[in-house]
């Protein structure tokens, strides 16, 4: 059993664990009950598993967890909740952006800090950050629209 | 008097207390056996509910998907929902209100028609009466069954349908709230993994534990029962890794090895087949006429829902409970009791929201293991959860279809008599048609299963759907070669046959247009007197600006398709824009759709642009591949259209709010979308692709042919 400390939304954490290569996203989902985040494929493909990092998206159903002892984790659970929405999350809500919405907890994950690093993307800048995450059921464009919507909230426009 | 017939699934379950109850003052609850898939399903039954009960939609909660208590409406699929369940969730709803109003009229001693319903509470003559669903309910008996008598609402007294309603399950998805089934956490729940057998027949040969249970890094058991092996354990992280590791480690006899041949359409050409003839022998000379024939093909596609499969189980005190996310709860529950041989009423299969699944993929199957595993460990709940690898290769697969389709051309160009000839696996392996759960393979002491059948034409057929074309042909028949054995376990996908049959039908009637020299718009007209056929292809065009086509061949097209799903749900006309160079990059989607009167217009529209987006990756990326097993395994082997390759896409609904009927709109745009980048490509290259997926290899060979 090692110890591995880091922060989740804020929230500082100290999870035990057998193996140290147990991935970040099971740890989230399995010894913490953060279910937003979601499992797709394991390998670093789909960006189900999109979480920021120390403020950089990154998928996580592969990194082993002790490589994160020590940094910020933001999940989707970090991002707004239904009484208080980001304004990505209204975004969607309003554009109704989403059909099965499996994809979307990492689709919000990939426009945040795509936002943080870009205020104004164009359409094309937001379909580019979001090719690492795949939407099965063609969403796309309603995601797209809610993306710029939400960066002309956020600016203020 | 005659009773009036009752919509289908309402004549199968013609109990009302199954459909409709009021448990809680100020609360209705409405049950119906459609699930959600993504779909927005449930908020279209709650508007639907909300109208005819004339209640606030707030107050409608809407239940789906238990085996207990609720209505039997077999799958959820083929765009059916609204069409079928739709209608009968609003009879079902409209006799009940017609219950209360007979029971207020004789509390109130009044005439029925001097009371109206508002929100739930019941007025007479426009004055409140103090009556209302909840005050009346103890005195009604909701245990009758329905009469099919109370009128609907007409179309102009309608609030919330035809209402584009926020979908009420988007908020949890976008919250990340755990609403999959993925996210369930039962008491002292143990994870697992199933050692796959790679096929039917196989048996395993041996079984290296220890290294398995190395790799696992973390406790695990085995459970088996005849060649279905699996890994249980408390750590979800341990089962996995034993899971990917006891591919190599467990190895098995009589491995079936398919080639990169079998992959293809055309390797079914020579495989044992039963044949039907549907419509008139085709005539053996050519009467005087002109002949035309091409080949159209596609190849195995898979769900690639964005989640792999999962399923909970647990079986307690002689009862087995089931939480799956597949299409029918009723026929899972039908194929768990044969497949563990138990009685149907010691089953409850719940559905939970998966992944979109576009089909039948692996959440029976996945249910089925959890089943099969609890049975092993009685009161231990059973997680199981696919590994990526597993769903990519054992899903059943969309089954290959190469149509042949030879025409009769009169002197004006037009066809006079037209044949689809089709070879195709079956798309109904569902395991309620008889067929097996994938666990069933594995365990001991199976019966054995009937040939499957087809999906039967009254049900829009399965390879033959969508083949007979709605143009004016004065002869027209179809020939189904059903291949019986196909190198990959197949099954349904979204539209069935009706995505390779358009795409045939339609690039053959745009080749045809080609050789009588008339534009393809123009042509289409000329042989088509349905009034909404008519309608959505000059909407489309409109909506693109169609005469500004540009002459072809310079890599830049554009192209047209047409179908009304089924022959008998929505019709659909799709324009696409795009370049080839040697790769197609889409520019412009446009879509104009008839699906009668919209329940839920944005929802349509979502449905109706998804499976634009889909279709155009079906047809520019996707094809199961074989290698001595399937290999696509994974979203690298298995590529789909990403954000950037998507292009803008304008969806049209042409009379939303009419008094026709509701018709399927979920499927109805994958074929006319195949067909139109299919014509559009030729239009830009000057040369016809005919063989799907339309790949940069694929372009590349037919550039050098030329
Ligand atoms: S689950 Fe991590 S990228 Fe797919
Ligand atoms: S909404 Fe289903 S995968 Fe994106």
């Amino acid at each position: 059993m090692t110890n591995v400390d880091f922060s989740v939304n804020g929230k500082p954490v100290s999870v035990a664990i057998d193996n140290e290569d147990t991935p970040l996203l099971d740890v989230l989902r399995n010894e913490l009950g953060l279910m937003g985040t979601r499992f797709g494929c394991g390998l670093e493909q789909c960006g189900c598993c999109m979480v920021l990092i120390d403020g950089a998206p990154e998928k996580c159903c592969a990194k082993p967890v002790s490589s994160i002892a020590g940094k910020n984790v933001t999940t989707i659970e970090g991002l707004g909740t239904q009484d208080a929405p980001h304004p990505l999350q209204q975004a969607f809500i309003d554009e109704q952006a989403g059909q099965c919405g499996y994809c979307l907890s990492g689709i919000l994950i990939s426009a945040k800090a795509l936002l943080a690093a870009n205020p104004s993307p164009t359409r094309a800048e937001i379909a580019l950050a979001l090719d690492g995450n795949i939407c099965r059921c063609g969403s796309h464009n309603r995601i797209l629209r809610a993306v710029e919507k939400a960066a002309a909230v956020m600016r203020g426009a | 008097m005659n009773a009036p017939s009752l919509p289908g699934p309402l004549n199968d379950n013609p109990r009302l207390d199954l459909w409709v109850s009021f448990p809680a003052p100020g609360k209705v609850v409405v049950n119906t056996g459609r699930v959600e898939l993504g779909q927005g399903v449930l908020t279209a039954m709650a508007q639907i509910a909300a109208d005819e009960l004339d209640v606030a939609i707030t107050r409608v909660t809407v239940r789906s998907g238990v085996t207990d208590g609720m209505p039997n409406e077999g799958y959820t699929a083929g765009s059916q929902s609204i069409q079928f369940g739709g209608l009968a969730m609003g009879q079902a709803c409209a006799d009940v209100r017609a219950l209360f109003i007979a029971r207020a009229a004789k509390v109130l001693a009044c005439a029925t028609d001097e009371l109206s319903v508002r929100d739930g509470a019941f007025y007479r003559n426009g004055a409140a009466t103090g009556q209302d669903y909840w005050t009346l309910a103890p005195a009604i008996d909701l245990a009758v069954n329905a009469s099919g008598l109370a009128r609907r609402k007409a179309s102009a007294d309608l609030r919330f349908v035809g209402q584009s309603s926020a979908r009420s399950d988007l908020p949890g998805k976008i919250f990340g709230d755990d609403v999959f089934i993925h996210d369930m956490k039962l008491a002292g729940m143990k994870h697992a993994r199933v050692v796959r057998q790679p096929n039917k027949g196989a048996s395993i040969g041996t079984i290296d534990e220890a290294s398995i249970r190395r790799a696992a890094k973390g406790a695990i058991e085995f459970v088996r029962s005849g060649d279905f092996l699996a890994i249980v354990g408390d750590s979800e992280t341990a089962v996995e890794l034993a899971g990917a590791a006891s591919v190599n480690h467990v190895t098995w006899t009589n491995i079936e090895t398919p080639t990169p041949l079998q992959q293809e359409a055309n390797w079914l050409l020579q495989r044992p087949v039963i044949d039907r003839l549907l419509g008139p022998p085709e005539p053996s000379d050519a009467q005087g006429k002109q002949r035309f024939e091409a080949t159209y093909s596609r190849g195995y596609l898979a769900h690639a829902s964005i989640s792999p499969s999962c399923g909970l189980a647990q079986y307690k005190d002689g009862h087995l409970t089931v939480w799956t996310h597949c299409q029918g709860v009723f026929p899972l529950r039908s194929a768990l009791a044969r497949t563990l041989k138990l009685d149907p009423k010691a089953i409850t299969v719940h559905h939970v929201q998966g992944s979109g699944c576009y089909g039948h993929n692996g959440a029976d199957d996945a249910a089925a293991d959890a089943a099969v595993i609890a049975m092993q460990l009685p009161g231990t709940p059973i997680r199981i959860r696919w590994r990526r690898e597993e769903e990519f290769i054992y899903e059943p697969k969309s089954p290959a279809m190469l149509v042949k389709v030879r025409a009769l051309i009169d002197s004006a160009g037009k066809p006079a008599d037209w044949t689809a000839e089709i070879w195709s696996g079956n798309h109904n392996g569902r395991p309620g048609g008889g067929n097996a759960l994938l666990a069933g393979y594995a365990l001991p002491d199976q019966e054995p299963l009937p040939q499957a059948n087809e999906v039967p034409e009254a049900a829009g057929g399965g390879a033959t759907r969508n083949a007979d074309p709605l143009y004016d042909i004065a002869s027209k028949r179809i020939i189904h070669h059903m291949v019986t054995e196909t190198p990959v376990r197949v099954s349904a996908l979204r539209g069935l046959g009706a995505m390779p049959n358009v795409f045939a039908l339609e690039c053959a009637i745009d080749e045809l247009a080609e050789r009588a020299a008339i534009d393809p718009v123009a042509y289409r007209l000329s042989i088509t007197t349905d009034m909404r056929a008519r309608a959505v292809i000059e909407k489309v065009a409109a909506m693109a600006n169609w005469q500004t086509k540009v002459p072809g061949g310079n890599g830049a097209g554009r192209g047209i398709a047409f179908a009304r799903y089924k022959n008998r749900a929505a019709y659909s006309a799709v324009v696409v824009d795009l370049e080839v160079d040697e790769e197609i990059r889409l520019r412009h989607i446009w879509c104009a759709t008839d699906g009668g009167l919209i329940v839920n217009p944005d929802g349509a529209i979502n449905q109706l642009e998804g499976g634009v987006i889909q279709s155009a990756s079906w047809v520019l990326k996707e094809q199961v591949r074989l290698d001595g097993g399937t290999a696509s395994i994974d979203w690298d082997t298995y590529p789909v259209l990403k954000f950037s390759e998507v292009p803008p896409i304008d969806i049209a609904l042409i009379n939303p709010t009419s008094s026709d009927m509701p018709l399927g709109v979920g499927e109805a745009t994958a074929g006319p979308t195949a067909a139109a980048i299919g014509n559009a490509v030729s239009h830009a290259l000057g040369i016809r692709l005919r063989d799907l997926p339309l790949t940069r290899e694929r372009i590349m060979a037919a550039l050098l042919q030329e």
